[in-house]
């Protein structure tokens, strides 16, 4: 609690404390008055200045006129009517004071929940002077400096292993819980925490530049871009205290009026002006103001905390109403690496023939040569290799162990004159043949992802109606994949401005309401990212470009993530729509109570104080995402 | 130019009458009060000296709620 809210308290339990005790003082009259005029005084002092000041600075129809004038109001109607009642006025000074307490803490609280979620800042980088560590500002460390993790320390700044090998959590960057290896050479992001061994880091990045920094900026800047249902709220509120108050003000004087001389009976006077001060009491708005922003920021903290980075309550709202979802097949779908898919008509073990193939690519950094090599798996012999020879075009011949091993495309058997069997598979084909006999081939294709499958259903189950496949690949790869993952339509051998085309053409023929996403890899693909309803760039983590033209960034490259950044935005939504309705609602009600005479002061105090305390209870729901 | 300012605000509703107070500031293209991480985001027009702008952003703030500080 902060030294406001500790005073506050203080005051609010003396009042209490006082307003109980007088009710056993046998005391009448002007006394009376004086004495209840002490706990009103202790509690309502600051509503009373700031209603005085707003009404000085022509701001007046706040809470805190509100507040007064029912307060003083009710004060008033007991003197008048001399019935002492005086506890009413001071009660609902003290539920506002509650309210207004609970909310300051609940906010407060809530708003340091956020930030620790979002805690990966790292405080200072270590750098080696003399031999011995030294702590620095990680914004005064040059690129190009070497920088010393050590096991259980934030990495600062992004950089370049160059000595250590050890294993990363990255769970602050991809809400990902599986630890990655990495060793010299490999690329490092700041905000991972080192687990096991010391890293030397060589930066490549200021830190302001670094992903931890952006990540950062991006989280925080996010709750400033205002959805549609906060900017109705604000209209709302300003529209709808003024109007309260002018109908509590004809609730006071119309119905006596019309009474005395419509009616000819007794004006009543105090019970319509008690009712008009009912009606201020329910009026407040703080209930609705606080609790959609504050869902919106729990969504959004809760989405970064999975990974999820979310660049504004707007895009939250739009990602929740999505309908269309369409990807770019490479670097989304797939791995965007060629991998070994399949080994045919072999005459030797699979084993066998992927190690004659390693053996014989084992010169050539060609990505083909590469995923054969990866594919062998083991330390390469080259020793074994003699006489290379490489067909430019066609593929390598070669001496493994003595025997002479080819390994290339269809052309190349052909000029070997040796008979080659056509796959009926789709990818880039090996054909190998040893010491002039066909050994079979080798199919290496890009691979789809693992959860690719799963994530698309898992998007027809959160309510996607389409799903769309755009890629620059050949016709039979995007089939063979778009079968596979079950994607409704496919659009293959695009040039990237078709691709926008395509975009284009499908927004033309939406739904109006529905919206449509675009999943990129973030590499070249900007401009489709914009021009979607939404753009989500995926396995963004360190790409600036991505960040920078994608609305929804998710921070690792599992498509199943995209589902889940629409189930949290529906969660968050459903929250945002049940606390407008369950705060307007309520308090609609109340206020039909209060002017039939059926609501008292207490039931407005509930309407106020206690749908505030729901709402921020409900908003603070959509924080929690974990298991969605 | 764009700068941001740490606020001091008690309930979001102060907050949306800050954020208009300092849209209609003289000198000011754009303002946004983000309540939940109490800062204030403010775009100025060319050639204004941001810090007599805010000054002035600062007093109008003051006047719509008196419970309010905007930290320069």
């Amino acid at each position: 609690m902060s030294k406001k809210q500790k005073k506050m308290l203080i005051r609010i339990l003396i009042s209490a404390v006082m307003l109980v005790a007088f009710s056993y003082v046998p005391v009448t009259g002007m006394v009376r008055f004086g004495l209840y005029l002490i706990p009103y005084l202790i509690i309502g002092y600051d509503i009373l200045i700031k209603a005085a000041k707003g009404i000085k600075n022509r701001q007046i129809f706040d809470e805190n006129f509100l507040m007064a004038i029912a307060t003083i109001g009710a004060f008033a109607l007991a003197v008048s009517q001399q019935s002492g009642e005086y506890t009413e006025a001071i009660a609902v000074m003290l539920f506002y004071q509650i309210g207004e307490l609970f909310q300051s803490y609940a906010v407060g609280k809530s708003r340091r929940n956020i930030s620790e979620l979002m805690d990966i800042r790292p405080d200072y980088a270590n750098i080696e002077r003399d031999g011995k560590l030294e702590r620095v500002d990680p914004d005064e460390v040059d690129i190009g400096s070497v920088i010393v993790v050590q096991p259980g320390e934030k990495v600062p700044i992004d950089g370049i292993v160059l000595e250590g090998t050890s294993s990363l959590n990255t769970s602050a960057l991809t809400g990902e819980s599986l630890p990655r290896n990495i060793r010299a050479g490999d690329e490092i992001l700041s905000g991972c925490i080192n687990m096991t061994g010391l890293l030397r880091i060589q930066t490549t990045k200021a830190f302001g530049e670094s992903t931890v920094s952006q990540i950062l900026d991006l989280v925080e800047n996010a709750s400033s871009r205002k959805s549609k249902s906060e900017d109705f709220i604000s209209k709302f509120a300003r529209v709808y205290t003024p109007a309260v108050c002018i109908a509590a003000l004809a609730l006071a004087i119309l119905p006596p009026l019309v009474r005395m001389l419509g009616m000819g009976m007794a004006a009543q006077w105090d019970v319509w002006i008690y009712r008009a001060l009912t009606f201020l009491v329910i009026s407040c708005p703080c209930a609705l103001v606080i609790s959609i922003p504050l869902g919106f920021f729990a969504g959004i903290g809760g989405a970064s905390n999975s990974g999820v980075l979310v660049k504004g309550s707007n895009y939250l709202e739009t990602l929740s109403k999505t309908k269309t979802v369409v990807f770019d097949k490479t670097g989304t779908l797939t791995q965007g690496v060629f991998e070994v898919n399949g080994i045919h008509h072999n005459a030797l073990e699979d084993a066998r023939l992927l190690e004659y193939a390693a053996l014989v690519e084992s010169s050539s950094s060609h990505p083909i040569s590469k995923s054969l090599q990866r594919a062998y798996g083991q330390e390469i012999d080259r020793s074994r290799v003699t006489d290379i020879q490489e067909i430019g075009g066609n593929g390598i011949i070669a001496k493994v162990d003595g025997m002479e091993v080819a390994a290339g495309n269809a052309k190349l058997m052909e000029r070997l004159h040796i008979p080659h069997i056509d796959c009926h598979k789709v990818g880039t084909i090996i054909h190998m043949a040893i010491d002039g006999q066909y050994a079979g081939h080798i199919v290496i294709s890009d691979r789809i992802k693992p959860s690719a499958k799963a994530a698309m259903a898992a998007l027809k189950k959160a309510g996607v109606q389409q799903t769309v496949m755009l890629t620059g690949d050949a016709e039979a790869v995007a089939n063979q994949v778009a079968d596979t993952l079950g994607v409704d339509q496919v659009y293959s051998e695009l040039l990237p401005a078709q691709k926008v085309e395509r975009v284009e053409a499908l927004l033309a023929h939406k739904p109006s309401g529905a919206k449509l996403a675009f999943v990129g890899d973030g590499i070249n693909d900007a401009p489709v990212l914009r021009r979607a309803d939404i753009g989500i760039a995926m396995g963004a983590m360190g790409s600036d470009a991505a960040i920078e033209a994608a609305d929804v960034v998710l921070m690792d490259d599992d498509p199943m993530k995209i589902a889940k950044a629409i189930r949290i935005s529906r969660k968050c939504l459903r929250i945002v729509y049940q606390n407008i309705v369950f705060a307007i609602g309520i308090k609609l009600v109340c206020l039909a109570l209060g002017a039939l005479g059926i609501a008292n002061m207490w039931l407005a105090i509930f309407a106020d104080v206690g749908v505030m305390v729901l709402a921020v209870l409900n908003a603070i729901r959509a924080l929690f995402v974990k298991k969605l | 130019m764009k700068k941001t300012y740490k606020i001091e605000v008690d309930c979001a509703n102060c907050a949306n009458k800050m954020e208009a107070a300092a849209k209609r500031t003289p000198g000011v293209l754009d303002a946004t009060v983000n309540f939940m991480t109490l800062k204030m985001n403010v775009e100025f027009e060319e050639g204004q000296d941001h810090k007599a702008v805010m000054q002035q952003v600062r007093k109008n703030c003051k006047k719509v709620e008196d419970d309010c500080e905007i930290y320069l």
